[in-house]
């Protein structure tokens, strides 16, 4: 019965691991059910999704967890409350910690070692399960655990703190734990990454299959948290275990088996070792799972429906693009002759803005300088591709933050929030945002939000702009770094690779792989009208690569030669498919007709939820003269 | 001259730079019908020595450019017609067929300007084939419907009774009947652009979204023929980078009142998901179906069969090529300037093959054309009608014979 029903939930289970962003808390009951038997296997450990550089961490959920470290009061009364067993599970699990570091890594006796030792596996299993899109099912519950654990650690590190310190607190004991998750942890972020890749590859693959693609996602995620944990569950164990479950529901033994559940949930290699509790566990989780969904799904379903990101600003709706004209900071002015094809899309004369907007400057004066320069850069594209412009745009963020002061009669949450707000308006007025920096913003203003009220202003603002600090160097560099160690490794000796138009990543990758004295050849493939080839070229050229450089129209001719074709990505979305420089799908589909195997190299945190058929839906139009000027 | 479907190569016969393959099948048939004319033609074996001279001048002018294909088409048509001819004026200097075999060639027989077929109809029925077997002479009645509606334009049915009426004075006949045909054969060529753009309204509907890549005089009086039918419809058209003879077809297009988009190279796949339907010229049309097409039009194929796009080639009888390609993508293509594609300047540090020591590091491919394997093409149109890529050898061997095939076959592999 149980196992059917996670069935018909999973869909919803992947869906909260994956709009990671706003499902925060999924109330952890929500998917307790399925995530039991998964878990069990994963490992409770789940958590901090703080850790990983890599994860696609919804910025939320991950900034979620934080505040449940730091407002760690607050959280976990409200999990006991609901459900009063998960205090004897917490202590339990603590104890279990040890045993379950056994498994896979060094035990270490000292507690606190003990703790970022546990975090950074959590951190794993929660990158698991976030990085693939997941629906790994241990989110949710993992949530819960992290917090449980968390609050364990917590008390431990922090307990005797004052309550205000505590925030703080967590602060740093986060930092902590990044540290150790990039050092120590570092085989396992790769591998989380390579996960994440291959995912991503696989999911350029099956771009139009995307029901197909989510459930083979599904699979792998189970399968990789197996693996990761090696418990290497196989098949007839899992079924095993689901029977298990089934049977010990019929006999209706839950209540008696709680503690010896906890226990069995705590570690997978429990469930390895030792078969009877194994059986056990899942019953648990049955049960908690039945007396959860009782309360505890309804909630979530709406929260759900909160997250279904809005629909996107439609260009031929009149009213709608008037009234946006109206907030607008310089006028754009329309195309003249619009395509009836992106009539939906915005259209404007560009060129003109430029002018404009500098002559502007005086006048905007609630904009601050450091945002307007940004603006100016993405408008005279100075500053492009996705990571340059987000770290652009963060880096101004963290000016606006430390020269805030908040106005009087206004808190600081509400105001800075809408603040940010307006600058992103201006900067969607330069260039419409990358999706990349749609995440990250999403992840600054749930940090804005998710302030404790009892921070002082020095110190909300030092949080947010290590907030961004952080953000960066975890979701986009120490990323770019283990996505460059990993995919240098599937580069061999005698290579042909290819690469279309410039991206930062591949890039990296190339000199990184040189740098390991690999042999091997460049095609840098380029098409008009941006020539972006030809810049990434140079820097090749002076790094001593052997290129060739040649148009996107001979692609075909080039093909047979090559061996293997790197891609950048603005974006992979969760249908799938993978959303990148006009151009990027040619090359894909005449490398998938030469069978030559195509990676796309693309940061977690550029991942996004909405879902996009073909290329007109939603796109970004340039320069209607760059087409027509040779 | 004219800007014919995307192959500009440099002719050496003309004195002047020949571009298009319609331009260089024109004056490739010109001149060998100056060839003909000027050729002192012994009593006997008139044919054989016009042949061979044909076969010696064609030989040069396939070793000065090997790549367009159309000059070794023409060679070879020219060398099919004078067998014809001769064929011909043999069986009706014996005189042994009886009127209504004639007659039924004459119905046949304006299939193509070139008035081989009733030739060829007598010559089957007087002694073994002088060339395999096509639908048109075996099956003359029953199936022939499919490939006839489009007969009726070309107008050729005048030479059949002017071939029966000169029966006898085959001697001098010969050179004169070779020159009519060759002359026909010219004309075709020339309006070979009419009779594909005669079909346009058969296969471009109201509110329908066309794609094409680079310019070609076929594909342009293709689309207007439609438009000029009151269908209205929509161009998407793709530069063609690096020549970008897209601008000027697009240019020409709009000039003549079509809504025409033009978009770069790299956006087909983005569009390809809103055209309904592709439609390209062809630098040759290969015997197996395949297409050798300006470069980018292996990408603009994949798009379209990707997204299910009919990809529709549009081809004049002289660009069908009777040979079968081997690695077409390396052996008929042509590697231009880098320039194209780089500026020398900026990169000339990389690109110095002199003084650097060992290979450059910078290599700059730039060819000219794509090989359009068969299976990604739905529908040739040429001057004969609607053709499946499968049937492309049966239509081959309508307009060559298979003697000269291996003549040429050697004459290319000695270049």
């Amino acid at each position: 019965m149980d196992a059917r029903r996670v069935s018909q939930v999973v869909p919803k289970v992947r869906q909260v691991g994956f709009v990671t962003h706003s499902d925060p808390n999924p109330p952890p009951q929500a998917s307790r059910a399925q995530s039991v038997p998964i878990e069990s296997n994963s490992g409770t450990p789940s958590d901090s999704p703080d850790f990983s550089p890599v994860m696609i961490p919804p910025p939320r959920h991950h900034s979620e967890n934080l505040s449940h470290l730091r407002s760690a009061a607050v959280a976990v009364p409200e999990s006991s409350s609901r459900r009063p067993m998960w205090d004897d599970r917490v202590a339990v699990v603590g104890s279990y910690n040890p045993g379950n570091s056994l498994l896979g890594q060094p035990v270490s006796p000292n507690s606190s070692e003990v703790n970022s030792e546990a975090s950074t596996t959590l951190g794993w299993f929660g990158r698991n399960s976030s990085g693939k899109f997941s629906a790994g099912s241990s989110f949710p519950g993992g949530g819960f655990d992290l917090t449980t654990v968390k609050m364990e650690n917590f008390t431990q590190l922090e307990g005797k703190k004052p309550e205000a310190v505590p925030e703080r607190g967590g602060g740093a004991a986060v930092e902590v734990h990044n540290e150790v998750s990039s050092s120590t942890a570092k085989a396992k972020t790769t591998k989380a990454e390579r996960r994440a890749m291959q995912e991503a590859q696989r999911a350029a693959k099956a771009a139009t299959k995307g029901k197909g693609g989510g459930g083979g996602v599904e699979v792998n995620n189970r399968e990789s948290s197996s693996n990761t944990l090696k418990a290497k569950t196989t098949k007839a164990e899992r079924r095993e275990t689901q029977e298990a479950q089934r049977a010990a529901k019929a006999a209706g033994k839950a209540q008696g088996n709680k503690p010896v559940a906890a226990a069995g949930g705590a570690g997978p290699g429990n469930i390895l070792r030792q078969p009877s509790q194994n059986r056990d566990d899942p019953a648990v989780g049955s049960t908690i799972a039945g007396s959860d969904r009782r309360g505890g799904d309804r909630p979530p379903e709406r929260e759900r429906k909160k997250d279904v990101p809005p629909p996107r600003m439609q260009f031929d709706d009149q009213g709608r693009v008037n009234k946006s004209k109206k907030r607008a900071v310089f006028n754009q002015p329309e195309a003249k002759n619009r395509v009836e094809l992106f009539r939906h899309l915005p259209q404007y004369e560009h060129g003109s803005q430029l002018t404009d907007l500098e002559s502007k400057f005086l006048e905007l004066d609630s904009m601050h300088p450091a945002v307007y320069k940004v603006g100016v850069q993405y408008l005279a594209g100075d500053v492009t591709g996705g990571n340059a412009r987000c770290i652009a745009m963060l880096r101004a963020f963290q000016e606006v933050i430390n020269d805030y002061s908040t106005p009087p009669g206004k808190t600081l949450v509400r105001d800075l929030t809408a603040k940010i707000s307006s600058y992103v308006s201006f900067l969607i007025e330069c260039r419409p945002l990358s999706m990349s920096m749609g995440n990250a913003i999403r992840f600054q203003k749930s940090r804005i939000a998710k302030l404790p009220l009892t921070l002082s202003e020095t110190e909300a603002k030092a949080a947010l702009c290590n907030d961004i600090d952080r953000f960066i160097n975890e979701k986009i560099i120490l990323a770019d770094k283990v996505i460059v160690r990993h995919a240098a490794t599937k580069v061999r000796d005698g290579d042909v690779l290819l690469t279309y138009g410039s991206s930062c990543v591949v890039e990296m990758i190339l000199l990184y792989a040189h740098e390991l004295g690999k042999q091997f050849r460049v095609v840098v493939v380029d098409s008009r009208p941006k020539h972006e080839g030809q810049a990434l070229l140079r820097r090749l050229l002076a790094k001593g690569l052997s290129c060739t450089y040649t148009h996107i129209n001979a692609v075909s001719y080039i093909m047979h030669e090559v061996t293997r074709v790197f891609l950048g990505a603005s974006s992979v979305l969760s249908n799938g498919t993978t959303y990148s420089r006009v151009g990027t799908a040619c090359v894909a589909m005449v490398a998938h007709a030469f069978r030559v195997p195509v990676l796309i190299c693309c940061e977690a945190y550029k991942f996004h939820e909405r879902v996009q058929l073909d290329s007109i839906c939603s796109n970004e139009l340039g320069m209607l003269v760059l087409v027509l000027v040779r | 001259m004219n800007t014919d479907d995307s192959s500009w190569w440099p002719m050496g016969d003309g004195g002047d730079k020949i571009e298009g393959s319609q331009a260089t099948a024109r004056q490739t048939a010109e001149l060998l019908r100056s060839v003909i004319s000027q050729q002192r033609v012994p009593y006997t074996n008139q044919a054989g020595a016009l042949i061979d001279a044909v076969k010696a001048i064609g030989e040069q002018l396939i070793a000065a450019n090997p790549v367009e294909l159309a000059v070794g088409n023409i060679v070879r048509r020219v060398l099919h017609i004078i067998r014809e001819e001769d064929l011909s004026l043999t069986t009706a200097a014996i005189g042994g067929l009886n009127l209504s075999a004639v007659s039924d060639d004459e119905n046949d027989d304006d299939r193509d300007g070139d008035s081989t077929l009733s030739a060829a109809a007598v010559a089957a029925a007087a002694r073994s084939t002088l060339r395999p077997p096509s639908l048109q002479t075996l099956l003359e009645d029953t199936p022939v419907s499919a490939a006839v509606p489009q007969t009726s334009s070309s107008g050729g049915d005048s030479e059949g009774k002017s071939k029966s009426a000169d029966k006898s004075s085959r001697s001098r006949k010969l050179k004169h009947d070779v020159i009519e045909a060759v002359n026909e054969l010219i004309q075709d060529i020339v309006t070979c652009h009419e009779q594909i753009a005669e079909q346009a309204v058969e296969h471009i509907h109201q509110n329908e979204v066309i794609l094409t890549l680079g310019s070609s005089r076929t594909v342009l009086e293709f689309l207007f023929a439609a438009k000029e039918k009151k269908r209205s419809f929509r161009v998407f058209v793709a530069e063609g980078a690096p020549r970008y003879q897209g601008h000027l077809l697009a240019k020409e297009l709009v000039a003549r009142g079509l809504q025409t988009t033009l978009i770069t190279d790299s956006a087909v796949f983005a569009m390809i998901s809103r055209v309904n339907m592709v439609i390209v010229g062809a630098h040759a049309v290969m015997a197996n179906g395949g297409v050798i097409a300006p470069v980018g039009m292996n990408l603009v194929a994949l798009a379209a069969q990707k997204h299910a796009v009919p990809f529709v080639v549009l081809a004049g009888s002289h660009k069908l090529c009777p040979l079968y390609p081997h690695n077409p993508e390396v052996l008929l293509n042509e590697l231009r300037s880098p320039s194209e594609l780089l500026d020398f300047g900026e990169f000339s540090d990389c690109m110095d093959f002199g003084s650097g020591s060992g290979s450059p590091l910078l290599h700059v491919v730039n060819p000219a054309f794509d090989y359009v394997p068969p299976k990604l093409v739905s529908l040739f149109i040429t001057d004969a009608g609607g053709h499946n890529p499968s049937y492309m050898y049966r239509l081959i061997a309508d307009y060559y014979s298979a003697d000269d095939l291996v003549v040429q076959r050697r004459a290319t592999a000695g270049n």
